[in-house]
Protein backbone atom coordinates (compact mmCIF):
# COMPACT_ATOMS: atom_id res chain seq x y z
CA UNK A 1 0.00 0.00 0.00
CA UNK A 2 2.89 2.35 0.71
CA UNK A 3 4.00 2.31 -2.90
CA UNK A 4 0.52 2.96 -4.15
CA UNK A 5 0.57 6.13 -6.23
CA UNK A 6 -2.13 8.62 -5.58
CA UNK A 7 -4.77 9.52 -8.09
CA UNK A 8 -7.61 7.58 -9.54
CA UNK A 9 -6.01 6.92 -12.90
CA UNK A 10 -3.12 5.10 -11.26
CA UNK A 11 -5.45 3.08 -9.06
CA UNK A 12 -7.52 2.13 -12.07
CA UNK A 13 -4.48 0.71 -13.82
CA UNK A 14 -3.75 -1.54 -10.88
CA UNK A 15 -6.85 -3.65 -11.28
CA UNK A 16 -10.20 -4.14 -9.59
CA UNK A 17 -11.39 -3.56 -13.10
CA UNK A 18 -15.13 -3.88 -12.48
CA UNK A 19 -15.34 -0.76 -10.37
CA UNK A 20 -12.25 1.16 -11.39
CA UNK A 21 -13.03 0.95 -15.08
CA UNK A 22 -16.39 2.47 -14.30
CA UNK A 23 -17.12 5.92 -13.15
CA UNK A 24 -18.77 5.85 -9.75
CA UNK A 25 -20.80 8.98 -10.39
CA UNK A 26 -21.14 11.14 -13.48
CA UNK A 27 -23.09 14.37 -13.64
CA UNK A 28 -24.10 15.15 -17.21
CA UNK A 29 -25.29 18.71 -17.83
CA UNK A 30 -26.90 18.69 -14.39
CA UNK A 31 -28.79 21.89 -13.65
CA UNK A 32 -30.66 22.56 -10.43
CA UNK A 33 -33.18 25.32 -9.86
CA UNK A 34 -35.53 25.92 -6.97
CA UNK A 35 -38.91 27.50 -7.39
CA UNK A 36 -39.47 30.41 -5.07
CA UNK A 37 -42.77 31.52 -3.58
CA UNK A 38 -44.25 33.89 -6.13
CA UNK A 39 -43.48 31.76 -9.14
CA UNK A 40 -39.88 32.85 -9.66
CA UNK A 41 -37.13 30.30 -9.96
CA UNK A 42 -33.69 30.44 -8.38
CA UNK A 43 -30.90 28.77 -10.34
CA UNK A 44 -28.77 27.04 -7.68
CA UNK A 45 -26.38 25.07 -9.85
CA UNK A 46 -25.64 25.83 -13.51
CA UNK A 47 -25.19 23.02 -16.03
CA UNK A 48 -22.45 20.90 -14.51
CA UNK A 49 -20.37 18.06 -15.91
CA UNK A 50 -18.38 16.10 -13.40
CA UNK A 51 -17.13 12.53 -13.08
CA UNK A 52 -15.90 10.70 -9.99
CA UNK A 53 -13.79 7.59 -10.58
CA UNK A 54 -14.44 4.23 -8.99
CA UNK A 55 -11.80 4.57 -6.27
CA UNK A 56 -11.43 8.27 -6.19
CA UNK A 57 -11.67 10.52 -3.14
CA UNK A 58 -13.05 13.79 -4.47
CA UNK A 59 -13.64 16.86 -2.33
CA UNK A 60 -15.94 19.65 -3.44
CA UNK A 61 -15.07 23.04 -1.96
CA UNK A 62 -16.90 26.28 -2.43
CA UNK A 63 -18.24 29.29 -0.57
CA UNK A 64 -21.28 28.95 1.67
CA UNK A 65 -24.51 28.57 -0.27
CA UNK A 66 -22.80 27.65 -3.54
CA UNK A 67 -24.94 24.56 -4.02
CA UNK A 68 -22.32 21.94 -3.26
CA UNK A 69 -24.62 20.14 -0.83
CA UNK A 70 -27.39 20.40 -3.39
CA UNK A 71 -25.18 18.63 -5.89
CA UNK A 72 -24.53 15.92 -3.30
CA UNK A 73 -28.26 15.46 -2.71
CA UNK A 74 -28.68 14.99 -6.44
CA UNK A 75 -25.98 12.30 -6.41
CA UNK A 76 -27.82 10.65 -3.50
CA UNK A 77 -31.08 10.66 -5.42
CA UNK A 78 -32.78 12.69 -2.67
CA UNK A 79 -33.26 15.54 -5.12
CA UNK A 80 -33.98 15.28 -8.83
CA UNK A 81 -32.02 17.65 -11.08
CA UNK A 82 -34.07 20.23 -12.98
CA UNK A 83 -32.37 19.08 -16.14
CA UNK A 84 -29.50 16.79 -17.05
CA UNK A 85 -28.77 13.27 -15.89
CA UNK A 86 -26.84 11.50 -13.16
CA UNK A 87 -25.19 8.17 -13.87
CA UNK A 88 -24.22 5.85 -11.03
CA UNK A 89 -21.83 3.00 -11.90
CA UNK A 90 -22.81 3.44 -15.51
CA UNK A 91 -26.58 3.31 -15.03
CA UNK A 92 -28.85 6.31 -15.07
CA UNK A 93 -30.04 7.24 -11.58
CA UNK A 94 -33.72 7.51 -10.79
CA UNK A 95 -34.96 7.54 -7.22
CA UNK A 96 -32.68 6.85 -4.27
CA UNK A 97 -29.08 5.96 -5.07
CA UNK A 98 -28.88 2.41 -3.71
CA UNK A 99 -25.13 2.13 -4.26
CA UNK A 100 -24.36 5.11 -2.04
CA UNK A 101 -24.02 5.73 1.65
CA UNK A 102 -24.65 9.27 2.86
CA UNK A 103 -23.12 10.86 5.95
CA UNK A 104 -25.04 14.01 6.80
CA UNK A 105 -23.76 17.18 8.37
CA UNK A 106 -26.39 17.16 11.09
CA UNK A 107 -27.08 14.30 13.47
CA UNK A 108 -29.06 11.80 11.46
CA UNK A 109 -29.03 8.78 13.77
CA UNK A 110 -32.37 7.77 15.20
CA UNK A 111 -32.61 9.08 18.77
CA UNK A 112 -34.97 6.24 19.80
CA UNK A 113 -32.50 3.50 18.94
CA UNK A 114 -29.34 2.57 20.80
CA UNK A 115 -25.99 3.02 19.05
CA UNK A 116 -25.94 -0.68 18.17
CA UNK A 117 -29.50 -0.75 16.83
CA UNK A 118 -28.77 2.37 14.80
CA UNK A 119 -25.82 0.64 13.13
CA UNK A 120 -27.67 -2.66 12.68
CA UNK A 121 -30.74 -1.12 11.06
CA UNK A 122 -29.13 -0.77 7.61
CA UNK A 123 -28.68 -4.55 7.50
CA UNK A 124 -32.02 -5.36 9.11
CA UNK A 125 -34.03 -3.46 6.53
CA UNK A 126 -32.10 -5.33 3.84
CA UNK A 127 -33.53 -8.57 5.23
CA UNK A 128 -30.56 -9.82 7.24
CA UNK A 129 -31.52 -11.68 10.42
CA UNK A 130 -31.50 -9.50 13.50
CA UNK A 131 -28.95 -11.58 15.43
CA UNK A 132 -26.46 -11.42 12.58
CA UNK A 133 -27.06 -7.70 11.97
CA UNK A 134 -26.55 -6.93 15.66
CA UNK A 135 -23.34 -8.95 15.82
CA UNK A 136 -21.96 -7.13 12.80
CA UNK A 137 -23.03 -3.79 14.23
CA UNK A 138 -21.17 -4.58 17.44
CA UNK A 139 -18.05 -5.40 15.41
CA UNK A 140 -18.33 -2.09 13.54
CA UNK A 141 -18.78 -0.14 16.76
CA UNK A 142 -15.66 -1.82 18.16
CA UNK A 143 -13.79 -0.83 15.02
CA UNK A 144 -14.89 2.75 15.66
CA UNK A 145 -13.71 2.53 19.26
CA UNK A 146 -17.28 2.56 20.56
CA UNK A 147 -17.59 -1.07 21.68
CA UNK A 148 -18.40 -0.05 25.24
CA UNK A 149 -21.08 2.43 24.13
CA UNK A 150 -23.26 0.04 22.13
CA UNK A 151 -26.18 0.20 24.57
CA UNK A 152 -26.18 3.98 24.80
CA UNK A 153 -28.79 6.19 23.20
CA UNK A 154 -27.57 9.03 20.96
CA UNK A 155 -28.27 11.71 23.58
CA UNK A 156 -25.87 9.91 25.92
CA UNK A 157 -23.01 10.17 23.41
CA UNK A 158 -20.75 13.10 22.52
CA UNK A 159 -20.92 14.81 19.12
CA UNK A 160 -17.84 12.96 17.89
CA UNK A 161 -19.19 9.62 19.11
CA UNK A 162 -22.51 10.21 17.37
CA UNK A 163 -20.60 11.00 14.18
CA UNK A 164 -18.75 7.69 14.46
CA UNK A 165 -22.04 5.87 15.00
CA UNK A 166 -23.30 7.60 11.85
CA UNK A 167 -20.22 6.54 9.93
CA UNK A 168 -20.59 2.92 11.08
CA UNK A 169 -24.28 3.05 10.19
CA UNK A 170 -23.35 4.02 6.63
CA UNK A 171 -20.32 1.78 6.17
CA UNK A 172 -21.91 -1.43 7.50
CA UNK A 173 -23.97 -1.58 4.31
CA UNK A 174 -20.73 -1.62 2.30
CA UNK A 175 -21.79 1.09 -0.16
CA UNK A 176 -19.65 1.43 -3.27
CA UNK A 177 -19.94 5.20 -3.10
CA UNK A 178 -19.65 7.36 -0.02
CA UNK A 179 -21.30 10.78 -0.04
CA UNK A 180 -20.33 13.12 2.78
CA UNK A 181 -21.84 16.53 3.41
CA UNK A 182 -19.49 18.50 5.68
CA UNK A 183 -19.65 15.50 7.96
CA UNK A 184 -17.20 16.85 10.53
CA UNK A 185 -18.51 20.41 10.35
CA UNK A 186 -20.10 20.57 13.80
CA UNK A 187 -17.11 18.99 15.57
CA UNK A 188 -14.25 20.79 17.32
CA UNK A 189 -10.88 21.11 15.55
CA UNK A 190 -9.18 18.19 17.35
CA UNK A 191 -12.04 15.79 16.88
CA UNK A 192 -12.21 16.78 13.21
CA UNK A 193 -8.62 15.71 12.61
CA UNK A 194 -9.11 12.45 14.49
CA UNK A 195 -12.23 11.76 12.41
CA UNK A 196 -10.31 12.67 9.25
CA UNK A 197 -7.65 10.10 10.05
CA UNK A 198 -10.27 7.50 10.92
CA UNK A 199 -11.92 8.12 7.57
CA UNK A 200 -8.62 7.82 5.67
CA UNK A 201 -7.84 4.60 7.52
CA UNK A 202 -11.21 3.07 6.68
CA UNK A 203 -11.01 4.32 3.10
CA UNK A 204 -7.57 2.74 2.61
CA UNK A 205 -9.13 -0.72 3.14
CA UNK A 206 -11.59 -0.62 0.30
CA UNK A 207 -10.96 2.60 -1.59
CA UNK A 208 -14.58 3.39 -2.21
CA UNK A 209 -15.45 6.33 -4.37
CA UNK A 210 -15.90 9.30 -2.03
CA UNK A 211 -17.62 12.59 -2.72
CA UNK A 212 -16.78 14.85 0.19
CA UNK A 213 -18.35 18.29 0.46
CA UNK A 214 -16.64 20.80 2.73
CA UNK A 215 -16.01 24.51 3.04
CA UNK A 216 -12.65 23.82 4.70
CA UNK A 217 -9.98 23.84 1.98
CA UNK A 218 -7.27 22.45 4.27
CA UNK A 219 -9.44 19.48 5.16
CA UNK A 220 -10.18 18.91 1.47
CA UNK A 221 -6.50 18.89 0.47
CA UNK A 222 -5.51 16.72 3.43
CA UNK A 223 -8.04 14.01 2.58
CA UNK A 224 -8.76 14.00 -1.15
CA UNK A 225 -7.23 12.88 -4.44
CA UNK A 226 -8.96 15.68 -6.27
CA UNK A 227 -10.34 19.01 -5.14
CA UNK A 228 -13.18 20.56 -7.13
CA UNK A 229 -13.80 24.27 -6.67
CA UNK A 230 -17.28 25.67 -7.17
CA UNK A 231 -18.11 29.29 -7.84
CA UNK A 232 -20.36 31.39 -5.65
CA UNK A 233 -24.09 31.10 -6.38
CA UNK A 234 -26.49 31.78 -7.97
CA UNK A 235 -25.95 29.40 -10.87
CA UNK A 236 -22.84 27.94 -9.27
CA UNK A 237 -20.54 25.95 -11.51
CA UNK A 238 -17.28 24.04 -11.33
CA UNK A 239 -14.41 26.49 -11.83
CA UNK A 240 -11.43 24.42 -10.75
CA UNK A 241 -10.33 20.79 -10.69
CA UNK A 242 -7.05 20.15 -8.89
CA UNK A 243 -5.25 16.83 -8.53
CA UNK A 244 -3.75 16.40 -5.07
CA UNK A 245 -0.53 14.44 -5.51
CA UNK A 246 0.34 14.07 -1.82
CA UNK A 247 1.60 10.56 -1.04
CA UNK A 248 -0.66 8.05 0.68
CA UNK A 249 -1.11 6.83 3.31
CA UNK A 250 -1.48 10.26 4.78
CA UNK A 251 -1.93 11.55 8.28
CA UNK A 252 -4.66 14.15 8.09
CA UNK A 253 -2.90 16.47 10.53
CA UNK A 254 0.78 15.86 9.72
CA UNK A 255 0.29 16.22 5.97
CA UNK A 256 -0.59 19.86 6.58
CA UNK A 257 3.02 20.56 7.53
CA UNK A 258 4.53 19.34 4.24
CA UNK A 259 5.82 21.91 1.67
CA UNK A 260 3.76 20.36 -1.12
CA UNK A 261 0.61 20.89 0.93
CA UNK A 262 1.40 24.57 1.18
CA UNK A 263 2.05 24.89 -2.54
CA UNK A 264 -1.26 23.25 -3.36
CA UNK A 265 -3.08 25.28 -0.77
CA UNK A 266 -1.65 28.51 -2.17
CA UNK A 267 -2.67 27.72 -5.73
CA UNK A 268 -6.18 26.56 -4.89
CA UNK A 269 -6.87 29.22 -2.29
CA UNK A 270 -6.01 32.02 -4.75
CA UNK A 271 -8.84 30.69 -6.90
CA UNK A 272 -11.24 30.03 -4.07
CA UNK A 273 -10.70 33.38 -2.37
CA UNK A 274 -12.31 35.39 -5.15
CA UNK A 275 -15.41 33.23 -4.91
CA UNK A 276 -15.57 33.40 -1.15
CA UNK A 277 -15.41 37.19 -1.30
CA UNK A 278 -18.08 37.25 -3.99
CA UNK A 279 -20.36 35.10 -1.84
CA UNK A 280 -19.59 37.22 1.21
CA UNK A 281 -20.47 40.45 -0.55
CA UNK A 282 -23.64 38.94 -1.95
CA UNK A 283 -24.79 37.41 1.33
CA UNK A 284 -28.06 38.89 2.47
CA UNK A 285 -28.02 41.25 -0.49
CA UNK A 286 -30.83 39.58 -2.41
CA UNK A 287 -34.02 37.99 -1.31
CA UNK A 288 -33.28 35.02 -3.53
CA UNK A 289 -30.14 34.27 -1.55
CA UNK A 290 -32.03 34.41 1.69
CA UNK A 291 -34.74 32.10 0.37
CA UNK A 292 -32.11 29.74 -0.89
CA UNK A 293 -30.25 29.40 2.36
CA UNK A 294 -33.55 29.11 4.21
CA UNK A 295 -34.33 26.19 1.95
CA UNK A 296 -31.58 24.25 3.65
CA UNK A 297 -28.85 24.42 1.03
CA UNK B 1 -32.97 9.26 51.02
CA UNK B 2 -30.79 12.32 50.53
CA UNK B 3 -31.28 15.40 52.74
CA UNK B 4 -32.63 17.55 49.90
CA UNK B 5 -35.36 15.09 49.04
CA UNK B 6 -36.19 14.69 52.73
CA UNK B 7 -36.51 18.46 53.10
CA UNK B 8 -38.80 18.63 50.09
CA UNK B 9 -41.05 15.90 51.48
CA UNK B 10 -41.15 17.69 54.81
CA UNK B 11 -42.22 20.95 53.16
CA UNK B 12 -44.86 19.15 51.11
CA UNK B 13 -46.25 17.54 54.28
CA UNK B 14 -46.23 20.95 55.97
CA UNK B 15 -48.51 22.37 53.29
CA UNK B 16 -51.01 19.54 53.89
CA UNK B 17 -50.84 20.01 57.67
CA UNK B 18 -51.41 23.76 57.37
CA UNK B 19 -54.36 23.39 54.99
CA UNK B 20 -56.06 20.66 57.00
CA UNK B 21 -55.27 22.53 60.21
CA UNK B 22 -56.91 25.68 58.90
CA UNK B 23 -59.92 23.67 57.77
CA UNK B 24 -60.17 21.95 61.16
CA UNK B 25 -59.89 25.17 63.18
CA UNK B 26 -62.20 27.10 60.87
CA UNK B 27 -64.93 24.46 61.06
CA UNK B 28 -64.76 23.48 64.76
CA UNK B 29 -63.57 26.55 66.73
CA UNK B 30 -66.22 29.30 67.14
CA UNK B 31 -65.11 32.62 65.74
CA UNK B 32 -67.01 35.84 66.45
CA UNK B 33 -70.40 34.20 67.14
CA UNK B 34 -70.18 31.71 64.27
CA UNK B 35 -67.73 29.56 62.37
CA UNK B 36 -65.31 30.72 59.73
CA UNK B 37 -66.05 27.54 57.78
CA UNK B 38 -69.58 26.40 58.75
CA UNK B 39 -69.94 22.63 59.00
CA UNK B 40 -72.95 22.60 56.73
CA UNK B 41 -70.89 23.93 53.83
CA UNK B 42 -67.41 22.65 54.65
CA UNK B 43 -67.84 19.63 56.94
CA UNK B 44 -64.72 18.94 59.05
CA UNK B 45 -61.52 17.06 58.21
CA UNK B 46 -62.19 14.52 60.97
CA UNK B 47 -65.70 13.80 59.68
CA UNK B 48 -64.47 13.48 56.12
CA UNK B 49 -61.67 11.13 57.21
CA UNK B 50 -64.12 9.10 59.21
CA UNK B 51 -66.53 8.91 56.26
CA UNK B 52 -63.79 7.68 53.93
CA UNK B 53 -62.88 5.05 56.48
CA UNK B 54 -66.53 4.06 56.91
CA UNK B 55 -67.07 3.76 53.14
CA UNK B 56 -64.16 1.38 52.78
CA UNK B 57 -64.98 -0.51 56.00
CA UNK B 58 -68.63 -1.03 55.08
CA UNK B 59 -67.77 -1.93 51.51
CA UNK B 60 -65.21 -4.47 52.63
CA UNK B 61 -67.57 -5.92 55.24
CA UNK B 62 -70.33 -6.32 52.67
CA UNK B 63 -68.02 -8.31 50.46
CA UNK B 64 -66.49 -10.37 53.27
CA UNK B 65 -69.83 -11.21 54.94
CA UNK B 66 -71.32 -12.30 51.71
CA UNK B 67 -71.32 -16.09 51.71
CA UNK B 68 -71.57 -16.39 47.94
CA UNK B 69 -68.31 -16.26 45.98
CA UNK B 70 -68.03 -13.09 43.89
CA UNK B 71 -69.19 -13.67 40.35
CA UNK B 72 -66.64 -11.95 38.10
CA UNK B 73 -69.22 -11.49 35.36
CA UNK B 74 -71.26 -9.35 37.76
CA UNK B 75 -68.45 -7.13 39.01
CA UNK B 76 -69.90 -4.11 37.25
CA UNK B 77 -73.50 -4.92 38.11
CA UNK B 78 -74.95 -2.63 40.79
CA UNK B 79 -77.48 -5.27 41.75
CA UNK B 80 -74.83 -7.82 42.71
CA UNK B 81 -75.66 -8.72 46.34
CA UNK B 82 -72.02 -8.88 47.41
CA UNK B 83 -70.07 -6.38 45.37
CA UNK B 84 -72.87 -4.03 44.26
CA UNK B 85 -72.81 -0.43 45.52
CA UNK B 86 -69.64 -0.87 47.56
CA UNK B 87 -66.93 1.78 47.29
CA UNK B 88 -64.76 -0.89 45.66
CA UNK B 89 -67.28 -1.27 42.91
CA UNK B 90 -67.47 2.50 42.42
CA UNK B 91 -63.68 2.61 42.06
CA UNK B 92 -63.66 -0.36 39.70
CA UNK B 93 -66.37 1.13 37.51
CA UNK B 94 -64.67 4.53 37.23
CA UNK B 95 -61.38 2.79 36.52
CA UNK B 96 -62.96 0.59 33.84
CA UNK B 97 -64.64 3.55 32.17
CA UNK B 98 -61.44 5.60 32.27
CA UNK B 99 -59.29 2.80 30.87
CA UNK B 100 -61.76 1.96 28.09
CA UNK B 101 -62.00 5.64 27.19
CA UNK B 102 -58.22 5.92 27.12
CA UNK B 103 -57.69 2.78 25.02
CA UNK B 104 -60.41 3.55 22.47
CA UNK B 105 -59.54 7.26 22.29
CA UNK B 106 -55.82 6.57 21.95
CA UNK B 107 -56.29 3.93 19.24
CA UNK B 108 -58.59 6.20 17.24
CA UNK B 109 -56.28 9.18 17.78
CA UNK B 110 -53.19 7.26 16.65
CA UNK B 111 -54.92 5.83 13.59
CA UNK B 112 -56.48 9.09 12.43
CA UNK B 113 -53.43 11.15 13.39
CA UNK B 114 -51.23 8.96 11.23
CA UNK B 115 -53.66 8.89 8.37
CA UNK B 116 -54.18 12.64 8.19
CA UNK B 117 -50.53 13.50 8.77
CA UNK B 118 -49.51 11.36 5.80
CA UNK B 119 -52.25 12.71 3.57
CA UNK B 120 -52.06 16.46 2.92
CA UNK B 121 -55.37 16.69 1.07
CA UNK B 122 -57.39 14.82 3.68
CA UNK B 123 -55.90 16.82 6.50
CA UNK B 124 -56.72 20.07 4.69
CA UNK B 125 -60.30 18.90 4.10
CA UNK B 126 -60.89 17.82 7.69
CA UNK B 127 -59.01 20.64 9.39
CA UNK B 128 -61.99 23.00 10.03
CA UNK B 129 -64.17 20.15 11.30
CA UNK B 130 -61.53 18.88 13.68
CA UNK B 131 -60.96 22.39 15.00
CA UNK B 132 -64.69 22.84 15.45
CA UNK B 133 -65.14 19.58 17.35
CA UNK B 134 -62.11 20.30 19.50
CA UNK B 135 -63.44 23.75 20.41
CA UNK B 136 -66.76 22.27 21.51
CA UNK B 137 -67.04 21.90 25.32
CA UNK B 138 -67.33 18.13 25.57
CA UNK B 139 -69.75 18.23 28.52
CA UNK B 140 -72.58 19.24 26.18
CA UNK B 141 -72.19 15.88 24.47
CA UNK B 142 -72.94 13.96 27.67
CA UNK B 143 -76.78 14.13 27.38
CA UNK B 144 -76.61 12.97 23.76
CA UNK B 145 -74.38 10.05 24.69
CA UNK B 146 -76.83 9.09 27.45
CA UNK B 147 -79.68 9.11 24.97
CA UNK B 148 -77.71 6.99 22.56
CA UNK B 149 -75.91 4.64 24.90
CA UNK B 150 -78.01 4.59 28.06
CA UNK B 151 -77.04 5.14 31.68
CA UNK B 152 -74.47 2.32 31.81
CA UNK B 153 -70.73 2.62 31.43
CA UNK B 154 -70.67 3.18 27.65
CA UNK B 155 -72.05 6.72 27.71
CA UNK B 156 -69.20 7.62 30.12
CA UNK B 157 -66.66 5.85 27.96
CA UNK B 158 -67.88 7.81 24.94
CA UNK B 159 -67.48 11.10 26.80
CA UNK B 160 -63.93 10.15 27.84
CA UNK B 161 -63.11 9.08 24.27
CA UNK B 162 -64.02 12.50 22.91
CA UNK B 163 -61.59 14.05 25.39
CA UNK B 164 -58.71 11.59 24.93
CA UNK B 165 -59.03 11.35 21.17
CA UNK B 166 -58.15 14.97 20.45
CA UNK B 167 -55.12 15.05 22.73
CA UNK B 168 -53.68 11.89 21.20
CA UNK B 169 -54.71 12.87 17.69
CA UNK B 170 -52.97 16.25 17.79
CA UNK B 171 -49.83 14.78 19.33
CA UNK B 172 -49.52 11.93 16.84
CA UNK B 173 -50.27 14.30 13.96
CA UNK B 174 -47.53 16.61 15.19
CA UNK B 175 -45.16 13.72 15.80
CA UNK B 176 -45.51 12.40 12.26
CA UNK B 177 -45.35 15.84 10.67
CA UNK B 178 -42.31 16.93 12.63
CA UNK B 179 -40.04 13.98 12.02
CA UNK B 180 -36.68 15.55 11.30
CA UNK B 181 -36.03 15.79 7.57
CA UNK B 182 -32.44 14.69 8.06
CA UNK B 183 -33.42 11.53 9.95
CA UNK B 184 -35.93 10.76 7.23
CA UNK B 185 -33.42 11.32 4.42
CA UNK B 186 -30.88 9.23 6.29
CA UNK B 187 -33.38 6.41 6.76
CA UNK B 188 -34.16 6.49 3.03
CA UNK B 189 -30.47 6.36 2.20
CA UNK B 190 -30.14 3.35 4.51
CA UNK B 191 -32.49 1.56 2.16
CA UNK B 192 -35.80 1.77 4.04
CA UNK B 193 -39.01 1.22 2.14
CA UNK B 194 -42.14 3.22 2.98
CA UNK B 195 -43.28 0.44 5.30
CA UNK B 196 -39.93 0.33 7.05
CA UNK B 197 -39.96 4.11 7.41
CA UNK B 198 -43.30 3.72 9.14
CA UNK B 199 -41.99 1.12 11.57
CA UNK B 200 -38.60 2.65 12.35
CA UNK B 201 -39.10 6.39 11.96
CA UNK B 202 -42.71 7.65 11.89
CA UNK B 203 -44.06 5.24 14.49
CA UNK B 204 -41.41 5.82 17.21
CA UNK B 205 -41.58 9.54 16.63
CA UNK B 206 -45.37 9.64 16.90
CA UNK B 207 -45.35 7.36 19.95
CA UNK B 208 -42.89 9.58 21.73
CA UNK B 209 -45.21 12.53 21.22
CA UNK B 210 -48.16 10.48 22.38
CA UNK B 211 -46.39 9.25 25.49
CA UNK B 212 -45.29 12.75 26.38
CA UNK B 213 -49.00 13.58 26.64
CA UNK B 214 -49.81 10.41 28.56
CA UNK B 215 -50.42 12.23 31.85
CA UNK B 216 -52.86 14.61 30.23
CA UNK B 217 -54.74 11.99 28.26
CA UNK B 218 -55.08 9.51 31.14
CA UNK B 219 -56.22 12.38 33.36
CA UNK B 220 -58.84 13.40 30.83
CA UNK B 221 -60.09 9.83 30.49
CA UNK B 222 -60.84 9.81 34.24
CA UNK B 223 -62.41 13.28 34.03
CA UNK B 224 -64.69 12.08 31.24
CA UNK B 225 -65.75 9.08 33.30
CA UNK B 226 -66.44 11.06 36.50
CA UNK B 227 -68.29 13.89 34.76
CA UNK B 228 -70.41 11.35 32.90
CA UNK B 229 -71.25 9.53 36.11
CA UNK B 230 -72.04 12.79 37.83
CA UNK B 231 -74.55 13.72 35.15
CA UNK B 232 -76.42 10.44 35.28
CA UNK B 233 -75.50 6.97 36.41
CA UNK B 234 -76.09 4.28 39.01
CA UNK B 235 -72.47 3.69 40.06
CA UNK B 236 -68.97 5.15 40.10
CA UNK B 237 -67.16 7.89 42.02
CA UNK B 238 -69.09 10.60 40.19
CA UNK B 239 -72.32 8.92 41.25
CA UNK B 240 -71.10 8.76 44.86
CA UNK B 241 -70.47 12.50 44.88
CA UNK B 242 -73.71 13.27 43.09
CA UNK B 243 -75.73 11.20 45.59
CA UNK B 244 -74.13 12.96 48.56
CA UNK B 245 -74.75 16.35 46.99
CA UNK B 246 -78.42 15.50 46.41
CA UNK B 247 -78.97 15.12 50.16
CA UNK B 248 -76.82 18.13 51.15
CA UNK B 249 -74.35 15.68 52.63
CA UNK B 250 -71.22 17.85 52.48
CA UNK B 251 -69.17 15.24 54.29
CA UNK B 252 -70.06 12.71 51.62
CA UNK B 253 -69.11 15.11 48.82
CA UNK B 254 -65.71 15.80 50.38
CA UNK B 255 -65.17 12.11 51.09
CA UNK B 256 -65.84 11.34 47.42
CA UNK B 257 -63.43 14.08 46.40
CA UNK B 258 -60.69 12.70 48.65
CA UNK B 259 -61.11 9.18 47.27
CA UNK B 260 -61.08 10.54 43.72
CA UNK B 261 -57.93 12.62 44.36
CA UNK B 262 -56.00 9.68 45.82
CA UNK B 263 -57.22 7.44 42.99
CA UNK B 264 -55.95 9.93 40.36
CA UNK B 265 -52.61 10.29 42.19
CA UNK B 266 -52.10 6.52 42.14
CA UNK B 267 -52.91 6.33 38.43
CA UNK B 268 -50.59 9.26 37.68
CA UNK B 269 -47.81 7.47 39.54
CA UNK B 270 -48.35 4.37 37.42
CA UNK B 271 -48.25 6.50 34.25
CA UNK B 272 -44.92 7.98 35.35
CA UNK B 273 -43.51 4.45 35.72
CA UNK B 274 -44.75 3.46 32.26
CA UNK B 275 -43.38 6.68 30.75
CA UNK B 276 -39.93 6.15 32.27
CA UNK B 277 -39.83 2.71 30.78
CA UNK B 278 -40.99 3.77 27.30
CA UNK B 279 -39.09 7.03 26.84
CA UNK B 280 -35.74 5.81 28.07
CA UNK B 281 -34.07 7.12 24.91
CA UNK B 282 -35.09 10.69 25.54
CA UNK B 283 -32.76 13.22 27.12
CA UNK B 284 -34.08 13.74 30.68
CA UNK B 285 -34.98 17.39 30.12
CA UNK B 286 -37.26 16.56 27.22
CA UNK B 287 -39.40 14.01 29.07
CA UNK B 288 -42.77 15.37 30.05
CA UNK B 289 -42.51 18.36 27.76
CA UNK B 290 -44.63 19.17 24.73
Amino acid sequence: MHDRPAGAAAVARRGDADLAAQEAVRFRRVMIAFSLPGGASYPAVAATDLAIGGHEFVAIVGPTGCGKSTLLNVAAGLLAPSSGEVYVLGARLSGINRAAGYLFQQDAVMPWKTARDNVAIGLEVAGIARAEAVAKAQAWLERMGLGAFAERYPHQLSGGQRKRVGLAQVLIRAPKILLMDEPFGPLDAQTRQIMGNLLLELWAFERKAVLFVTHDLEEAIALADRVIIMSAGPAARVIGDHTIDLARPRDASEVRLSPRFHELHKVIWSQLRTEVLKAYNASGATSADAAYSAGGA
Amino acid sequence: MNPQRFRLLLLQALVAVLLVGFWHVGSTVPFGGGYLLPKFFFSTPADVGLRVWKLFAEGTTQIVRCSDPIDPSRLLSTSDPCFGKTVWQHLLITLTEGMLAFIIGALAGVALGFWLARNRLLSAVFEPYIKMLNALPRVVLAPIFMLWLGLGIWSKVALGVTLVFFIVFFNVYQGVREVSGVILANARMLGMSERQLFAHVYWPSALSWMFSSLHTSVGFAIIGAVVGEYLGSAAGLGYLINQAEGTFDTTGVFAGMVILAVFVLVIDGLVTLVERRLLVWRPPAAVGQA
